[in-house]
């Protein structure tokens, strides 16, 4: 198993980071019911595992006896039957999904799915009907026209469900659903969370974790728990005892991508854009998504540039990415970009060292 | 008497026995029976598949769906306060004073034109059209002759064609009125939201609007008035409902907070104010979301929190890095930013008050700086990455404001 997993602390009481956030969700449910919530953040930020520890903490260990599922869910939309296999995962409480699953028929699945879980209800001790909780992740992926529809749905079953959304940016989700649940934001742990937490760690499954290594590894995580703790679990497979000055490995698409960044940067031409797109191409193909690229390529490409044209690039690699979400192939637009940064970089040099 | 209310629907069968004694059963898979008895006992139950027995001796008395929540115990936590304090009556609505004025004459009257009330959300709009329907109608009579529908209801062309088309044409009988009541001899459909009907939609309308307009009367909600189209505002009395300033703001707040008791503090009061600017509903929705949260003292830092407003010394580091020049100082900033998960859409809001009203900076920064955040709202909007839109808003107001040139490279 996993450290990330092994030691994802299962309750309320046991979370290491955001823990006055977990302390203000227990008073929430201590009268036994909670509205709807949202939370947003950067991803390895904890969300996930807040959530669960939640559901526990309101269900008790039933919940995490999850099961996951997959079957067809016949949906009559107006004139039409349609039919949509979906990958749920749940428990005798809960329903997990991603809307991004079920494609562009999200608005259907969210609705039919509440409707189903409003029919088998849970009945607690004092046999009064519960709810069930519907874990919504990517919301900020889900259609405009299935989140307005979300609305109303949220309204009509509210008393047999409850849902709680999570996502990344809280930008994509529409206002109206905002305003209608609990906002809770989760930021992303710092350097020194990280670092405790990764001592934590080592000391239960008893290793000496230098500090300096330490240091690097949550530097190194960009203040993502996950990558953090995977790294560290890398790092221990591939040298124990630790040494203080140890190489922290990045991961290969980070490295492959800083690989990129200096092709570009030793060479401006087309011979070498038709290089760097097969490189891209090979990221992408490995499931990389285009605008962790993009990200990853500026982020690298600034450390190497004078702060005159940081400010140029920055802006096309904006003007780039949108164009991508709007567009349907990502090749281009990466490529375009490389191009584009080859062009300035290119006439910055003849017009400074000739 | 008694009385069911079935939450999901269903047959409901009841047959008295012949001891006297009253079975319900239902063929649907989940009921609620909500009861009150007269005793002021108040029970809330379930049947699942199963007869349930209920004395028929003893009275009972109807509840209303809305106000009963699925946990009788529980009752308060779960309602929404917005709900709970929605002014029951017109001239209850707050600070809209020539608007309540005009209603309470046609409450008199019982003459009621086309209705089409306009203004930002959260300043009773929704709320004075429900009570002066409640008003018209009294609650024995409002199913029968309110019709209510809001953005999240279907309402496509065919709605309006079927649905709305239907309700209309139904003629209206005297008899059954009730007293107390004016009970003009119309009825009302409220359309809420109309502003996001589409403009065929809004063009079905019309000859419906004249057709039934003896028997009908329409009141149309909508933020935007510019979104309705011409032939349906001019066939209505507009109402505009402006935005809350902030003395009666805090007498709501107050008043809410005394109901519930809640200790705010003044400072908290008006950041609260300052946080919902204007808007009614939100105060109470944050008031309502911090005080599940925190308990019944509640200061400042909680409203913001709670808000979902990125706290000022967050945006003023921001401001200050770019005024430094700096170009890396200003990307940790932003990383900074967007590691702690503010949503930039919200960074994008706060920095627009921020830049417009800030003294030092030359109206032609400002114009730079401004005309960048729009373009980074419609980029968000279309689903951009946060932290590169953020960081060219950044590197454009550090441009702006050390005065760099602005000119791109062409290819």
């Amino acid at each position: 198993m996993l450290w990330v997993d092994k030691y994802r602390p299962h309750t309320l009481d046991k979370v290491m980071v955001h823990m006055e956030e977990a302390q203000h969700l227990k008073n929430l449910i201590a009268l036994g019911d909670c509205p709807h919530l949202l939370f947003y953040g950067p991803s390895g930020a904890g969300k996930k595992t807040l959530i669960m520890a939640l559901l526990r903490e309101m269900y008790g260990p039933g919940a995490e006896k999850v099961k996951v599922e997959n079957k067809p869910w016949k949906v009559e939309a107006g004139t039409r039957k349609l039919e949509i296999d979906l990958t749920t995962v749940s428990s005798n409480y809960h329903v997990e999904f991603s809307p991004s699953d079920a494609g562009f028929q999200d608005r259907y699945v969210v609705q039919e799915i509440i409707k189903d879980m409003a029919k088998s209800r849970p009945l607690d001790v004092a046999g009064t009907k519960g709810f069930k909780v519907l874990v919504l992740n990517e919301v900020d992926k889900l259609s405009r026209e299935a989140q307005h529809s979300l609305r109303r749905t949220m309204e009509k079953y509210s008393s047999a469900c409850r849902l709680i959304l999570c996502c990344n940016s809280a930008s994509k989700v529409i206002e109206a659903i905002r305003s209608r649940c609990l906002n809770i934001r989760i930021s992303a742990p710092t350097k020194e969370d990280i670092v405790s937490v990764m001592q934590h760690v080592a000391k239960k499954e008893n290793l000496q974790l230098p500090m300096g290594l330490a240091g690097r590894i949550a530097l190194q995580s960009n203040r993502n728990l996950r990558a953090a703790l995977l790294s560290f679990e890398a790092c221990y497979v591939q040298q124990y005892p630790f040494s203080e000055n140890q190489a922290v490995q990045a991961t290969d698409w980070e490295q492959y991508v800083t690989e990129i960044a200096n092709d570009i940067v030793t060479e401006q031409s087309p011979k070498r854009l038709f290089q760097v797109r097969g490189k891209l191409y090979e990221l992408l193909s490995n499931c990389i998504p285009p605008e962790i690229i993009l990200k990853r390529l500026l982020v690298e490409l600034m450390r190497k540039l004078d702060s005159e044209l940081k400010r140029e690039v920055c802006h096309w690699a904006a003007h780039y990415e949108h164009r991508m979400q709007l567009g349907q192939k990502a090749i281009f637009h990466l490529e375009a970009f490389v191009a584009k940064f080859m062009s300035i970089y290119k006439r910055f040099l003849i017009a400074n060292f000739g | 008497m008694c009385s069911i209310v079935l939450r999901f629907g269903g047959a409901v069968e009841t047959h008295r026995s012949s001891s006297g004694k009253l079975f319900v059963g239902c063929s649907c898979f989940t009921v609620h029976l909500l009861y009150v008895w007269q005793r002021g006992l108040r029970v809330a139950d379930q049947v699942r598949r199963s007869p349930l027995y209920i004395p028929a001796s003893g009275s009972w008395e109807r509840l209303e769906a809305q106000s009963v929540f699925m946990m009788a115990g529980r009752q308060q936590s779960t309602q929404q306060w917005v709900e709970k304090y929605r002014p029951k009556q017109v001239k209850d609505v707050a600070y809209q004073d020539e608007v309540v004025k005009t209603l309470t004459n046609t409450l008199e009257t019982g003459n009621l034109p086309h209705l089409l009330f306009y203004g930002p959300p959260g300043t009773g709009k929704t709320s004075t059209a429900l009570a002066l329907a409640h008003q018209l109608f009294g609650p024995a009579l409002y199913k029968s002759r309110v019709l209510e529908l809001n953005a999240s209801d279907d309402r496509g062309i065919n709605v309006v064609r079927t649905k709305i088309k239907d309700f209309a044409a139904i003629a209206v009988g005297n008899s059954h009125t009730a007293p107390d009541y004016p009970c003009p001899p119309f009825k009302i459909i409220i359309l809420d939201e109309a502003d996001s009907m589409t403009e065929d939609a809004q063009n079905a309308l019309r000859r419906t609007m004249e057709t039934y307009s003896k028997v009908t009367r329409f009141c149309f909600i909508c933020n935007y008035v510019s979104r309705i189209i011409e032939p349906l505002a001019s066939r209505c009395a507009k109402y505009r409902f402006k935005p809350l300033n902030e003395d009666i703001m805090t007498i709501r707040v107050r008043h809410v907070c005394q109901e519930e008791g809640i200790q705010l503090s003044p400072e908290a009061l008006s950041t609260l104010s300052k946080v919902s600017g204007g808007d009614l509903r939100r105060a109470i929705t944050v008031l309502q979301s911090a005080a599940r949260l925190y308990g019944s003292s509640i200061s400042g830092a909680n409203i913001i929190s709670v808000s979902g407003v990125v706290p000022d010394d967050v945006l003023d580091s921001f401001v200050a890095a770019c005024k430094s020049g700096q170009f890396d100082k200003a990307q940790a900033v932003v990383s900074n930013i967007i590691a702690e998960g503010y949503p930039a859409s919200q960074i994008l809001n706060q920095l627009f008050d921020i830049v417009v009203s800030s003294p030092d900076i030359t109206d032609e920064q400002k114009a730079r700086i401004l005309e960048r955040i729009a373009e980074t709202d419609k980029a968000l909007i279309d689903g951009a990455d946060e932290f590169l839109q953020l960081l060219d808003v950044a590197s454009n107001t550090l441009g702006a404001l050390c005065n760099l040139s602005q000119e791109l490279t062409a290819f």
